[in-house]
């Protein structure tokens, strides 16, 4: 029990900014924006958050900084992809080239310490935070362990993120932004017929999808190491287009692709030089590798089919 | 598909002007941020073109690196002949560097060097191709998206590569991930050692045959692309993929050849290092090449010769920046990287921004 919650536990840490990504990259996507730039933004996230909350002392004010960072770069792309109908792969991986040599170099130039900045003091950082009761309910058999380890002590990100899972599977099927959001991102032309602006839609979904990176980003270094690492994000914003991916573009499948892979994650730490039976020590790197696979074959078709919303990748023209 | 705003520039203006504005305009926004971290931005500059070009050394490894750069680059824009964006040439270089690896371990003690380096060259294009291929057949069979295929198949090959290393071809008792030294029948000669054996004397440097290699594939990239029949079917592919399929062109078989070829050319980056350069192979070799190639055939609008010019200017970008960052401790190669996403944006994605600006220019003058 002790030994699931803790793996439980790290799935959930692990599994945030992943999440977070992923509805990021499903606003754009949906829209029919391709973004292969959230790697990029996520780290240009990481770095502002991680300076502006050492600089400010405040980790709010390194949020905020993140979550502006990550929209300057999603405008970029808007523009590259929206107003001037270029090309949207490249443009993502400007983004992500860009974001990992403009990271190392600012940060060195202000911090002097080798292109990380330093480490954030108790007070500029997220903390843990331990919910009502949870030491009370602590003893309690199964529910008040499940409520006081894996549900109580994560950082106020988490608890932001679980929020915002279900607002944007309802912002996506329920609102009025998300009918055009929808139909913006199958089919443009008839989304202009109808009188909807399919620039504006999707301008504010690369907005939104920019706020959501930016809160990955903030996770990662003014949460989870307490500093910017030189490319910390380490494939995490590819990570979570293959789980946008796997979940056929839809937000609670996406977030259950992310806690997938969180899972396969957390299992390898704990795996490692462990020697199982029959199968002998697996290596890290085979775990490692499930969730590329999986995108690749899922991709393909042999494991269901994922098809992608029909007008993604393609500027939108208006007809004369 | 046609991305961006089409371009009414006479065909030299597009080919010339446009990149060159673009250049700068990658070149004023990293001024912009030498300037913002407090160093002269002038002084940079003369500083990377002297530790570029300004002495034979640095020629030599400029040309070295710009070795790399045109066959990923050749790689990326094979690809995009036949509208495909391979980002994969990373992996593909890193499969190709495990295939010449192979190859020498089991080889360098018996083959002699005319054998055992063509044999390698061979190695490298095969399992470079292969890495290709599978995204190229899961693109034209599947339908699945060849960019995400490749993006999941250079992590794939970066954990493959990690194990292979780390568990099997580790030279024993090293703590280092790296493979033992290889025998010298493998080694590619170096510029300055030929050029020692007819009399002259040139600096020493890892600037090898494989320069040669490179030139001579531009050359046969450039008639195969066209000049030949093939070439012909690629171009219609990437231009209009349904016309292809009306005028009877295999797209399929095209789609897949197309990232043979270009997995095989991503393979002789993996050559330049390997044979050339380090003589053993360890897990970090690859180093971005792949990456830069994008860069490259951007700029060289997928032509031979802006190829060759664009792998130059990243040729210089990486030596003149390793000198540059000896002086300037602030300035590292990360900057170079910088550069390479400034101007994959300006000269990829916003390739004809300032067409507008310039398009009054030659009109008047048409007037005349």
């Amino acid at each position: 029990m002790e030994q699931w919650l803790s793996l439980l536990d790290s799935t959930i840490r692990v599994a945030t900014p992943l999440v977070l990504a992923a509805l990021a990259g499903m606003f754009s996507e949906r829209s029919g924006v391709v973004d292969i730039g959230l790697e990029g933004k996520m780290l240009v996230a990481a770095f502002a958050s991680g300076a502006a909350a050492f600089v400010t002392h405040s980790p709010w004010l390194g949020l905020l900084a993140g979550v502006m960072a990550a929209v300057s770069m999603a405008m970029v792309h808007a523009f590259v992809s929206v107003t001037y109908n270029g090309n949207q792969l490249i443009s993502g991986m400007a983004i992500n080239t860009i974001a990992s040599g403009i990271t190392p170099v600012l940060a060195l130039a202000w911090f002097q310490q080798g292109g990380n900045t330093p480490q954030l003091d108790d007070d500029s950082r997220f903390h843990d935070i331990t919910l009502p009761f949870a030491d009370a309910l602590s003893n309690v058999p199964v529910i008040g362990q499940l409520y006081s380890k894996l549900l109580s002590g994560h950082s106020v990100l988490v608890y932001l993120t679980i929020i915002i899972i279900p607002l944007v599977s309802w912002v996506v099927y329920r609102s009025r932004f998300g009918l055009r959001l929808r139909a913006v991102g199958e089919n443009p032309h008839a989304a202009d017929t109808a009188g909807v602006s399919v620039a504006r839609v999707r301008y504010i979904a690369l907005f939104w999808g920019g706020v959501l990176c930016g809160m990955a980003g903030t996770f990662l270094s003014v949460y989870q190491t307490g500093s910017f690492i030189k490319e910390m994000t380490a494939g995490k914003g590819f990570l979570a287009l293959a789980a946008l991916i796997f979940g056929k573009w839809r937000p609670l499948p996406a977030v259950s692709g992310c806690l997938l892979f969180a899972f396969a994650d957390a299992l390898q730490i704990r795996l490692e030089g462990v020697d199982l039976p029959v199968i002998g020590q697996i290596p890290s790197q085979a775990i490692q590798v499930i969730p590329y696979v999986l995108t690749v074959l899922l991709l393909a078709g042999f494991v269901g089919r994922a098809v992608a919303p029909k007008a993604i990748g393609v500027p939108f023209v208006k007809s004369r | 598909m046609k991305f961006g705003q089409p371009s009414t520039l006479p065909r030299w203006a597009q080919l010339s002007v446009l990149p060159v504005l673009n250049l700068l305009a990658a070149l004023l926004v990293t001024g912009f941020v030498t300037w913002l971290i407090g160093e002269d931005p002038w002084e940079c500059l003369q500083l990377l073109v002297s530790g570029a070009f300004g002495s034979g050394e640095g020629i030599g490894y400029t040309l070295f690196y710009t070795t790399g750069f045109i066959f990923t680059g050749l790689a990326v824009a094979t690809a995009f002949h036949a509208g495909l964006f391979n980002i994969g040439g990373e992996g593909q270089a890193y499969l190709a560097g495990l295939g010449v690896t192979l190859v020498v371990l089991a080889f360098d003690h018996t083959l002699p060097p005319l054998v055992l380096v063509p044999l390698c060259i061979l190695a490298a294009m095969g399992f470079g191709a292969a890495w290709a291929f599978i995204p190229g057949w899961l693109q034209a069979k599947r339908g699945s998206h060849i960019v995400v295929t490749t993006i999941m198949f250079n992590f794939i090959a970066y954990s493959l590569m990690l194990y292979l290393i780390s568990h099997h071809l580790i030279e024993a008792g090293s703590q280092n991930p790296t493979t033992r030294e290889f025998g010298q029948a493998a080694w590619i000669p170096a510029l300055h050692q030929l050029a020692a054996g007819v009399g002259i004397a040139l600096p020493n440097t890892p600037l090898n045959l494989t320069f040669i290699m490179a030139l001579l594939a531009c050359v046969l990239f450039y008639l195969l692309v066209w000049h030949s029949r093939w070439g012909f079917q690629l171009r219609t592919v990437g231009v209009n993929e349904s016309a292809a399929r009306y005028a009877g062109i295999n797209v399929s078989k095209t789609i897949m050849l197309a990232m043979c070829i270009s997995g095989a050319l991503s393979g002789f980056a993996a050559i330049n290092e390997l044979l050339g350069s380090t003589h053993r192979m360890n897990v970090s070799f690859t180093n971005g090449v792949g990456f830069v190639g994008i860069a490259v055939a951007l700029m060289g609008r997928n032509h031979p010769v802006g190829i060759i010019l664009s792998a130059l200017l990243f040729g210089g970008l990486t030596q003149g920046g390793l000198e540059l960052s000896f002086e300037k401790p602030v300035i590292t190669r990360e900057m170079i990287i910088f550069i390479q996403g400034l101007i994959i944006l300006f000269c990829g994605a916003l390739e004809n921004l300032f067409e507008p600006f310039i398009a009054g220019l030659f009109k008047r003058k048409e007037d005349k």
